[in-house]
């Protein structure tokens, strides 16, 4: 077995005394870089973040802000990172510590490193363009083009975040000594395939897909993993030890994004940032649900693979690719077969994905519906997982709803397409009366359970209410008289 | 010039001073206590085997642990040498033989590595003999199951004036705990030296205490034993009682083990074994006359103490010395009492029962206030206390004055009447979105209710070369103590602020300290600061004169030099003096003292005047409410607030606004849902980790936050003028509260009393609404406007107010 290494803050470190299943946050505070906090283990607060070089689309180098205490640190073979420490020291502070540090952004400061590295991700983003003088800045977002969101997988107990929205709003961009900045137009280091075998576990990342899908084959224990930000709460919360884990976050078969005349193709295991920073608006669907789906630091590393490998039925992308009529593609040795999302779950925590089986990737046929949304109920506006997500895909030609598909999660052990309410809905006009009977059966759609994030018949209402809203912004956007 | 108030020519205090350790922080430079853990070689891990029955008999079978590879020892109550409590009340064994809550740990494993130990605890066998158990409060009444003494505070004659108020209004308020969430897990580090002296790092607001819990449980004493407090990433009072057991687990695994003993807890461990905010259910009568004004207040309090008594009756005690917030009720009854539940013991949490006290007559206020045809706002203020009123514990309100004051430059400032009429404008225009803006006050006692633990110590060194090192018994958890005490300790030395250092709090510096709480830190170890540094300068002056040729009294320190009234052509440098001071054989270090005077309380009568001062605050929030799912954003938040002169600015705001929204927090989102089922997980917490427990994000953040500083503000009471910051402003969220429940208001027609679940979440907020749109189609003819009228689910039984959330009800009798 060859050493394995990770670079932190620009110092090779050999692996040591880690497990298949250590975190890397739980290793750099064994190696003594005890910056990165841990104050929660399970990717909600942020405070173990690090910056870690990922290939940015014009082959350069991006620094993507990741939470530590979900990624196995065998999984950083070759890799490059950079924690608070890195940034800056208390003599020669980095611009976005200093502006912490000024604005009052730290008072514990507990929480303060994870800050530090996820407001210096979105410093050197380099598609984050300052307003000009005089432009209105969109909601959330500083004149200095400084997106909050970047923020929002960061939990601060102490502050109120006023003073550190305030000292992300002010920063300038890199000058020309920032090292961080030109390390930014140097490609990103490879994945480097990997057996790492210690504990009570081995690591493998293949070389290839196919590697990948005989390891699968041969090894009935091998548990797949993407971005981790499932998995990583299972092994840190519930004590989860998988005998044997596979990589496939860089398999490139598994990161492309391809649209045709009839689809847009999603590679299984590409980032959700990347999806959505890629896709743009070109699904509409998809860009309401992104910035709803867990924070940025989250979407950095989880995938639509794995929102989908675990067969929850509260995942958000399932409520939202059942609306756009979704397939996914398969991959075995055998060959890829595409299946309907529709049929794709069979119970709870169950699909037809056989276990020598992968997900390669999401197809979404075209044309897509005219008329799209997502809803999404949750205790928490960000962040939080769904009470009742919704999605919405609708053709109305000439004030008539010609199809409809409504997907559904949190109702039932799986996602559900809303059959009924679709049927109730297609060939009626839309207006009140059709949406309030469609609400009405949409209400009884599902049997949702009580739990500590809602009663049932708050859930129920709440698939109700999400058609009526979405009748609302249709009506409020065609400039129809108002409801 | 030595009064305690009185500030010299350019003070260092009152200057915006970041945090001491802002550029230790921001770089991940500064330590924390399990940091230093990570650093310590050959560091044994602490977990524990936790309970999962809510109250058992217990039989622990450890043998098991053994066999797991990495495990060095499991620590049960066999190896107590001392006494086997973790407490002060003696009613928290640290090994219990029945478990009291699920969750409770039961003994404590040892491992090399987290790894072994976790795996040695999950192979330690529990066998449980149940035993009966109280979840809710409402089963402790049925069941009386109460601990600790209850308390009374009366003045005048409530049932008498009740009987005579033209309006009389009675109902049940209840409300839900809040988990501190301080980022920075408890924790602590253990150390046996060469010379038998336990050296233990822990994550405590209060070391003293920690300190004698250890030297208890090892039954050794207090001088065996040294604490260090280095820095807590966050303690909101969770901090106060909670780590004393953790320290002891870690003292004794060091002696058994004779090697450094780690504990720290995971998120999980620590929301399922520490204490809480305690949860209150309140019945209530009020009587009311025609006018508004309050006359009689008659309330039945029941604290939900969980399963010790640890804080519990001083938090009741400051919960009834808070029911009338900011308001003159001449006529007042409230009892007090501690249900004994099978939770979580219920703990210190910033505030400390203020809010909870505040909380009844908040929520009175604004149900009653439709009904009654008054605005709201309007009612506030008429019932301010005025001048020469006193409390009903007998307390005169000193400074009452300063609540109009405040009031009305707020009013003027958020520009309060004009956007009320723009809400107005706007909840008429838009049948499912409505808005509401409120106004809420806050007076809050400033100092220990027990009046003994109002003293601090602090210890100042001047060095030959003029350094200054300082040590004070306040520990630092993010609120800035030790940055004031370092602003506190140059303007007294008249030194820069780069000329004085601080060093950690450890009990071998300063001895019988106080908790850090009660948001006395700054004024109890400032004044012991101030104290120490005026001893050392006093004595320097006498050298100065000399080489200055004027008077002592005639010596003035600033800015880091020495001069001599009218002797403009020199100055000498603090170092000189300093090095001459030495030279003469004068005392260059002094150990100061501090106590709070004037302060007396009776706790049976529950009179006296218990508070040096209280602090003042009012908050405007406008918030806006979807009527379709009860979603709610914070548009807007104004807050004037009373922290007398500041002694440090930029601290003060960053405490109002941390604590505004960690009561926003407590109030809207926050949620321990425990299991109060009869199911094999009674009384498992359901909500225990971050991802089910939500506190605010940067999404709660109100999208406009200005917050002022009352201005010329000095109390004389206090140390440079200032006036305690850390929890007065935390009551400040109950304008967030009240502005919910006229948004929701705006969906019913004029006059309805809004009822609204606490925390007021999307749902609760919901089902309010629901009733006021109900409310709205029973008395007038159905309007159309609205879409979504789920009138049909309401009638039909399903209740607005879910079986688990804490029902309400007020009617008028
Ligand atoms: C703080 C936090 C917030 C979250 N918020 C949300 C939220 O708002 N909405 C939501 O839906 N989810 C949320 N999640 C859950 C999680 O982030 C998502 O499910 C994410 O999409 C998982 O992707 P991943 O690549 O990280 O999965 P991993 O953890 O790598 O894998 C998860 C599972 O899927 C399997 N798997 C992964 N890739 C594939 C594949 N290509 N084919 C087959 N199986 C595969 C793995 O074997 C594993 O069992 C949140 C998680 C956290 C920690
Ligand atoms: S420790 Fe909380 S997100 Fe990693
Ligand atoms: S500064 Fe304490 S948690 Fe953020």
């Amino acid at each position: 077995m060859d050493e394995i290494t990770v670079t932190v803050n620009g110092r090779r470190r050999p692996l040591q005394g880690a497990t298949a299943h250590t975190t890397a946050l739980d290793w750099l505070r064994d190696t003594g870089l005890s910056g990165s906090k841990e104050g929660c283990a399970e990717g909600e607060c942020g405070a173990c973040a690090m910056l870690l070089a990922s290939p940015a689309d014009d082959g350069g180098t991006t620094w993507t802000a990741v939470n530590a205490c979900l990624m196995p640190v065998a999984s950083l073979n070759g890799q490059e990172v950079v924690t608070a420490e890195g940034l800056g020291s208390p003599d020669a502070l980095h611009p976005v510590q200093q502006k912490l540090a000024e604005a009052g952004g730290s008072q514990c400061g507990y929480c303060t490193p994870g800050f530090a590295c996820s407001m210096a991700g979105e410093y050197y983003r380099a598609d984050r363009v300052p307003a000009a003088p005089g432009e209105e800045v969109c909601e959330e977002h500083g004149p200095n083009g400084f997106d909050l969101h970047a923020l929002s997988g960061n939990l601060c107990r102490c502050t109120g975040y006023r003073p550190i929205r305030d000292a992300a709003y002010t920063l300038g961009s890199p000058d020309a000594t920032d090292e961080l900045a030109a390390r930014r137009t140097r490609p990103a280091p490879r994945a480097v395939p990997t057996d790492f075998e210690a504990g009570a576990g081995r690591f493998i990342r293949p070389a290839t897909l196919d590697e990948t899908l005989r390891l699968l084959r041969d090894e009935p224990t091998a548990l797949l993993v993407a971005g981790s930000t499932d998995l990583g709460v299972e092994v840190n919360l519930r004590g989860r030890r998988a005998p044997l884990m596979v990589a496939i976050e860089q398999l490139d078969e598994l990161r492309n994004l391809t649209i045709t005349d009839e689809f847009v193709e999603i590679g299984a295991a590409l980032p959700l940032s990347d999806a959505e920073r890629r896709l743009g608006d070109r699904v509409p669907l998809l860009a309401q649900l992104f910035p709803q789906f867990a924070s940025r630091l989250i979407r950095n590393r989880g995938t639509f693979g794995g929102n989908l490998g675990t067969g929850s039925p509260i995942g958000d992308t399932p409520p939202a690719l059942l609306a756009l009529g979704a397939r996914l593609v398969l991959a075995s040795v055998d060959g890829e077969r595409e299946v309907e999302l529709a049929d794709y779950f069979t119970g709870y925590r169950q699909t037809v994905r056989r276990a020598d089986e992968l997900i390669r990737a999401i197809r979404i046929p075209l044309p897509l519906a005219r008329v799209t949304a997502f809803h999404k109920i949750a205790k928490r506006r960000f962040d939080d997982i769904s009470s009742v997500a919704i999605g919405f895909a609708l053709d109305i030609d000439d004030g008539v709803i010609a199809a409809a598909r409504i997907g559904l999660g949190g109702v039932a052990a799986t996602p559900l397409r809303a059959y009924a309410t679709e049927a109730a809905l297609i060939g009626e006009p839309w207006n009140v009366s059709t949406v309030r009977a469609g609400s009405a059966v949409l209400q009884g759609e599902g049997t949702p359970m009580s739990d500590h994030r809602a009663s049932s018949d708050y859930r129920s209402l709440m698939l109700g209410s999400a058609l009526l809203k979405l009748y609302s912004s249709t009506v409020i956007e065609s400039k129809e008289v108002s409801a | 010039m030595s009064s305690l108030a009185d500030r010299p020519a350019n003070p260092v205090v009152g200057l915006r001073a970041p945090h001491e350790s802002a550029a230790l922080h921001v770089t991940g430079a500064a330590m924390y206590t399990d940091d230093l853990a990570a650093q310590t070689a050959g560091v044994l891990t602490a977990w524990p085997v936790q309970s999962t029955n809510a109250h058992a008999r217990v039989t622990v079978d450890v043998a098991p642990a053994y066999e797991v590879s990495g495990v060095v020892r499991v620590l049960t109550a066999d190896d107590v040498p001392g006494i086997n409590d973790a407490g002060i009340k003696h009613d928290e064994p640290l090994f219990p033989s029945e478990a009291m809550f699920y969750g409770h740990a039961l003994v404590w494993v040892l491992g090399e590595t987290q790894e072994a130990a976790r795996l040695g605890a999950e192979a330690v066998q529990v066998a449980y003999e149940p035993l009966p158990s109280c979840i809710t409060v409402r089963e402790a009444i049925a069941a009386e199951s109460y601990q600790g003494i209850a308390r009374t505070v009366a003045r005048g004659d409530a049932a008498a004036a009740m009987v005579s108020a033209p309006r009389v209004f009675e109902g049940v308020t209840e409300f839900g705990g809040q988990e501190h969430f301080y980022l920075e897990t408890h924790a602590s580090l253990a150390i046996l030296d060469s010379e038998g002296q336990y050296f233990v790092q822990c994550s405590t607001q209060h070391p003293s205490e920690t300190q004698e819990i250890i030297a208890h449980v090892l039954g050794i004493s207090s001088s065996q034993v040294t604490v260090q407090s280095l820095r807590m990433g966050g303690a909101f009072g969770g901090k106060e009682m909670q780590p004393h057991g953790f320290a002891a687990i870690a003292a004794l695994g060091a002696k058994l083990t004779g090697r450094p003993v780690r504990l720290r807890l995971n998120r999980t461990q620590d929301i399922t074994m520490t204490g809480k905010r305690h949860p209150f259910h309140i019945s209530w009568k009020a009587g009311f006359g025609d006018d508004g004004l309050i006359q009689a207040l008659e309330a039945t309090l029941t604290a939900d103490g969980g399963w010790s008594l640890d804080l519990s009756e001083p938090v009741l005690g400051r919960a009834l010395c808070h029911i009338d917030n900011a308001y003159w009720i001449p006529n007042v009854h409230a009892q007090g009492r501690i249900a004994k539940t099978n939770k979580t013991s219920q703990t210190a949490f910033r505030g400390f029962g203020g809010p909870q006290g505040v909380f009844l007559i908040e929520d009175i206020l604004g149900r009653v206030a439709p009904v009654l045809g008054i605005d709201p706002a309007e009612i506030r203020r008429k019932n301010f206390y005025r001048p020469g009123q006193s409390t009903p514990y007998g307390q005169l309100v000193k400074d009452a004055g300063r609540l109009e004051a405040i009031w009305g430059q707020l009013v003027d400032e958020s520009d309060f009447a004009a956007r009320r009429a723009e809400i107005a404008a706007f909840n008429a225009a838009n049948p499912d979105t409505k808005r509401g803006l409120s106004i809420t006050p806050v007076k809050f006692g400033i100092s220990f209710n027990f009046a003994a633990f109002n003293q601090a110590g602090a210890l100042v060194h001047v060095y030959k070369d003029g350094s200054v090192l300082i040590n004070h018994g306040g520990t630092e958890m993010g609120q800035g103590l030790h940055t004031k005490m370092l602003q506190v300790a140059a303007t007294a030395l008249g030194l820069r602020l780069d000329q004085v250092r601080l060093a950690p709090t450890r009990t071998d510096k300063v001895p019988n300290t106080s908790a850090t709480a009660a948001s006395s830190g700054a004024d109890l170890n400032g004044g012991a600061v101030k104290n120490a540094c005026e001893q050392i300068r006093d004595r320097m002056a006498k050298v100065a004169g000399r080489l200055l040729g004027v008077d002592e009294r005639d010596v003035r320190f600033e800015g880091g030099f020495i001069t001599g009234l009218g002797k403009f052509d020199q100055r000498l440098t603090f170092a000189e003096v300093a090095n001459a001071s030495y030279l003469q054989r004068v005392q260059l270090w002094a150990a100061g003292y501090y106590r709070t005077e004037g302060l007396h309380w009776n706790p049976d009568l529950m009179q006296g005047s218990p508070f040096k001062y209280f602090a003042y605050g009012c908050a405007a929030s406008e918030v806006e409410v979807d009527g379709l799912t009860g979603a709610y954003r914070v548009r807007r938040v104004d807050i004037v607030h009373d922290v007398g002169d500041s002694l440090s600015p930029m601290l003060d705001i960053g405490q109002i606004e941390g604590a505004y929204v960690q009561g926003v927090g407590w109030l809207t989102l926050e949620e321990l849902r425990w299991d109060e089922s009869d199911g094999p997980h009674r009384g498992r917490l359901q909500t225990q980790s971050a991802s089910t427990y939500k506190l605010p994000s940067f999404s709660e953040m109100p999208e406009e936050f200005n917050v002022r500083l009352f201005e010329n503000a000095r109390e004389d009471g206090a140390v440079y003028g200032s006036k305690a910051v850390g929890e007065p402003p935390f009551m400040l969220a109950f304008s967030a509260r009240e502005a919910i429940r006229e948004a929701v208001g705006a969906f019913a027609p004029v006059g309805h009393s809004v009822e609204l679940g606490s925390p007021a979440t999307p749902e609760a907020v919901f089902w309010a609404i629901e009733a006021a749109r109900t409310a709205g189609s029973a008395s007038a003819a159905a309007s159309e406007a609205t879409l979504n009228r789920n009138t049909a689910d309401v009638a039909a039984g399903r209740s607005p107010v879910g079986a688990d959330v804490p029902a309400l009800a007020s009617t008028e009798v």
